[in-house]
């Protein structure tokens, strides 16, 4: 039972930093119909940069308790990620805007490698340690543990989540956002700058995706420059399941694909009678991708889109 | 006399809420060029695409030439028999004109991916075959002169009856022509109407919606009205003219 | 038309002779690991015209072809190796892991049938990534692929008792494999060009292009929209799975790292690069995609030691920046590829101009009727 509670407990850790990073997908879809596939290097890069104004300050000797020294270089990585995530946009997107879909996976796809390559000429090919200022106390659950930054990571994402729901539903910002995913047509006639719409989308996805970042590498104790391809794709995953465009999908199928993929990795072994291992773990997110486009591309909560696309 | 060709019966089609089609039959005859009318979001278009199998109905029967097609696959009903029009022209824009005709002879040969490797003295015959009946195709619809033009780049007149001769390519039985004369001038009305008096005399059995009621009233033998989902009138033109509840339902639409 | 036609007679006998003795001349001059270059080379022509026909004329992107080279590869490496002790013929793997390729397609495209787009993309290279882990995890509890470490010592093909992964003499000078294996994947290249020429100019190839424009209107003429894709992505997995035989063949060795998504990557961005839908194009992919990252390996490495005496950007690494800025570049500036069909680049500037009809494709075809 303890085993069951401890899955599900890292399920929801890792769900919704999935959740966070899926958003950022979402919202881009939403708005363009297109999937970002450079985001995943975006939250690379959000680790990444962290990790390294995390070495300077520390560098500078300044005695500041760990937690406000992540923050601080967290806060200062973000506008990173949210430049990166504007100039994705304006190469690999805006000029593309009315050409075949092709043409800007393409590009997204080489910008994808550019900025993996970029970060290994900074960093390295090697993983990278995250500097241990975070407590990682464990607080027993019935039997089962999660560390005290867990915690604090999934009541962040949360309001993290709610803070853009709310942004998305009840300002003007997001009310234009919401009418340009609607008709981007329409909304310019009704004096929505559209492109503006189009690089804050991106923007606010890139924050988040920063954010999301830094908490993969604080849960791991650990980030690397080929972290992105396959946390991204995950979240994308994600993001499907809830039903790609819905920003509530998003947040379900992040948590619901991080449970998933806890529960699987915990029991695949005793499933397949040993046969295979927890080193599959990385297949039921593929599994889930291909059976909710086969089966539900509408996604949980979402449209149809299999027609669309 | 009359030799049914096309019978449905009890056809309901709905879309979520809305009952596109209410318990709509109809028979269409072999020989005739029968006509649908009625006024805007009638229900011509959805009743067009389900015998065409483009929707699939929720319930009803659907025979043709002695065969059930009830819920089949738009290959399949091609492959019965009928052939049909885009209103809005779905021609394969970057393939020439002969090319869009070639790709109609498609489900009357079989030449498989091995002898299009092998290149053997069947598929070659079939090949050549399948592009003189398509040059003969573009001559009958009259833009024999255009067959290696891109089917884009013709004009709209020429693509409509590039959309015709690909039709007939799949040797239909039912030719099924969804406002073939919109957009046209009179000039080209009348050409269009003269090559569907020549397609019927050909023995195809034409199925027609048009806007233009006088078109019809003219070229249709037997008419039948839509309104709301229902058929609400059906016979031939002079009769389908003077019934009160076609009147109505037009009136009835105008003033609305 | 016949001055016409004697100018490509000639065109193709002159091409013939350089292709016959570019390996010596590249042997003699650059080395053997040039000759290996051309080799793989020539493999990835038949790869790539493989994914041409899935991506460029069946319209339906593909992001996990390579699985289907590691289909082909995996057969033959686990059917002839001391890692099973199995050694069956080469002649009847070869087709066996084009057939398992092909079967593998099939399974691929009857679940995604109804996707399109970027969602078919998403799919394929996540179906791509779960052959890969199955190769990288099937070592346990039952070993059947070795895992990560791969297998090795792989026999390469015999022909009448004569190995080609042998070295051979010839007039008192011995050559390398690489030399037998050249002519073995040119003659292979050029049968791959011929079936793909003859495909795409066929009652299947139009049906192929039709789905690609309009699947609707297809489907309405009669085209039976399953049977043609599956067509497509089964004709498509067996040029991978061959192309994997072969690779498999001549490494000598197989893992699960040479089948990664960059793989797909590569294969499809020379499907993009060269022109999506034209064989020429294609093929002028394939090769700038393999020489071009040799080139810069033998120049980059040398040129920084030249100029800092030490190593600052490691090699790999800028080949892969530069191969990621090329494909951004050739997409802004030419998204058609560098040697588009004809057909093709009409669509892409109509897209681009917003549908404004392309005059000199027209002035192109009054000049060619």
């Amino acid at each position: 039972m303890d085993i069951f509670l401890q899955q599900i407990l890292n399920g929801l850790v890792l769900g919704s930093i999935y959740a966070l990073i899926a958003l950022g997908y979402t919202m881009v879809y939403g708005i363009m119909g297109l999937i970002n596939f450079a985001h995943g290097e975006v939250v690379m890069f959000g680790a990444m940069v962290t990790i390294s104004i995390i070495g300077m300050l520390t560098g500078m000797g300044l005695s500041l308790p760990g937690p406000v020294v992540v923050l601080l270089a967290l806060m200062l990585a973000i506008p990173v990620c949210m430049l990166m995530g504007f100039a994705i946009e304006r190469i690999a997107y805006r000029p593309l805007r009315n050409a075949p879909r092709l043409a800007p996976l393409i590009t997204a796809i080489g910008l994808s490698i550019v900025l993996q390559n970029v970060a290994i000429l900074i960093w390295g090919r090697n993983y990278i340690p995250f500097p241990p200022l975070l407590p990682h106390d464990p607080i027993n659950v019935l039997g089962a543990s999660i560390t005290d930054l867990q915690v604090f990571i999934v009541i962040s994402a949360i309001a993290i989540m709610a803070g853009l729901l709310f942004m998305v539903e009840k300002t003007k910002l997001g009310r234009a956002m919401r009418a340009t995913s609607q008709n981007p047509a329409v909304a310019g006639l009704m004096g929505v700058n559209v492109n503006t719409i189009i690089s804050a989308t991106f923007v606010l996805g890139a924050g988040l995706g920063a954010v999301a970042g830094v908490m993969v590498a604080a849960n791991y104790d650990q980030a690397h420059s080929h972290m992105g391809f396959l946390i991204g794709l995950k979240a994308f995953t994600a993001a499907v399941l809830g039903g790609i465009g819905n920003l509530g999908g998003a947040v379900v199928g992040g948590i619901l694909l991080g449970v998933i993929e806890s529960l699987g990795a915990g029991y695949i072994g005793d499933l397949t009678g040993g046969f295979l291992g927890s080193h599959y773990q990385d297949i039921f997110a593929f599994a889930v991708l291909i059976l909710v486009l086969v089966f539900r591309p509408s996604g949980l909560l979402g449209e149809r889109v299999a027609e669309r696309a | 006399m009359a030799d049914a060709l096309l019978k449905i019966e009890g056809i309901h089609k709905r879309f979520g809420g809305l009952h596109a089609l209410n318990d709509v039959g109809l028979t269409i005859n072999r020989g005739e060029i029968y006509g649908l009318i009625g006024p805007n979001g009638a229900g011509k278009t959805t009743l067009f695409n389900v015998l065409t199998g483009l929707y699939q109905p929720d319930e009803g029967k659907f025979t043709f030439n002695g065969q059930d097609l009830f819920r089949q696959k738009p290959h399949v009903v091609v492959k019965a028999g009928i052939a049909r029009t885009f209103q809005n022209i779905r021609l394969f824009g970057e393939m020439t004109a002969l090319e869009n005709v070639m790709v109609g002879r498609h489900v009357r040969t079989k030449a498989g991916a091995l002898g299009a490797i092998l290149r053997d003295r069947a598929t070659m015959a079939e090949e050549k075959a399948i592009r003189d009946r398509a040059r003969e195709l573009l001559n009958y619809v009259g833009i024999g002169n255009v067959a290696n033009e891109r089917a884009r780049n013709l004009s709209y007149g020429h693509q409509r009856r590039l959309e015709i001769a690909r039709a007939l390519a799949t040797d239909p039985t039912l030719l099924a022509l969804d406002e073939p004369a919109a957009g046209m001038n009179p000039r080209e009305t009348e050409d269009l109407q003269a090559l569907m008096e020549k397609v019927r005399s050909s023995g195809v059995t034409l199925l027609l919606i048009e806007h233009d009621v006088k078109l019809m009233m003219t070229l249709c033998d037997r008419i039948a009205v839509l309104d709301y989902g229902k058929k609400i009138a059906e016979g031939v033109p002079q009769e389908v003219k003077s019934n009160p509840r076609v009147i109505e339902a037009y009136l009835g639409a105008a003033h609305a | 038309m016949p001055q016409n036609q004697s100018k490509r007679m000639l065109a193709f006998a002159l091409s013939g002779i350089v292709l016959a003795v570019l390996p010596f001349i590249v042997g003699s001059t650059l080395g053997n690991s040039w000759v290996r270059t051309l080799d793989f080379a020539l493999l990835y022509i038949m790869l790539a015209l493989g994914l041409n026909i899935v991506v460029g004329f069946a319209g339906l992107l593909d992001l996990g072809y390579i699985a289907f080279y590691a289909v082909g590869a995996y057969t033959f490496a686990l059917l002839n190796s001391p890692h099973l002790s199995i050694f069956m013929p080469w002649w009847f793997i070869l087709p066996l892991g084009a057939i398992l390729a092909a079967f593998f397609g099939i399974m691929l495209g009857t679940p995604v049938l109804r996707l399109r787009g970027d969602y078919l993309a998403i799919v394929t290279l996540g179906f791509g990534e779960i052959i890969r882990i199955f190769m990288n995890n099937l070592n346990a509890p039952v070993n059947i692929t070795n895992g990560p470490q791969g297998i090795n010592m792989i026999k390469p093909i015999e022909v009448a008792g004569f190995s080609l992964g042998k070295p051979v003499e010839l007039f008192g000078t011995t050559y390398n494999s690489v030399y037998i294996y050249y002519y073995l994947f040119l003659l292979l290249a050029v049968l791959t060009v011929i079936i793909c020429h003859r495909l795409q100019h066929s009652r299947i190839g139009r049906a192929w292009v039709a789905l690609r424009e309009d699947d609707v209107a297809a489907n309405a003429m009669g085209l039976n929209i399953r049977n043609i894709k599956l067509l497509a992505f089964a004709m498509g997995a067996t040029f991978g799975g061959v192309a994997g035989g072969l690779f498999a063949s001549f490494q000598g060795f197989v893992s699960p790292e040479s089948f990664g998504l960059m793989e797909s990557i590569m294969v499809l961005a020379m499907v993009v690069l060269g022109g999506m839908g034209n064989i020429s194009g294609v093929i002028l992919g394939a090769v700038l995609l393999t020489v071009t990252p040799e080139l810069l390996r033998d120049i980059i490495g040398p040129l920084q030691m030249k100029a800092f005496g030490r190593m600052i950007v490691d090699p790999e690494n800028a080949r892969m920046l530069m191969f990621g800025l090329a494909l951004i570049v050739v997409m802004l500036v030419r998204p058609e590829g560098l040697w588009p069909s004809k057909r093709r680049k009409a669509e892409f500037h109509d897209a681009l101009d917003d549908g404004i009809p392309a005059a000199d494709s027209q002035a192109a075809d009054g000049l060619k009727g």
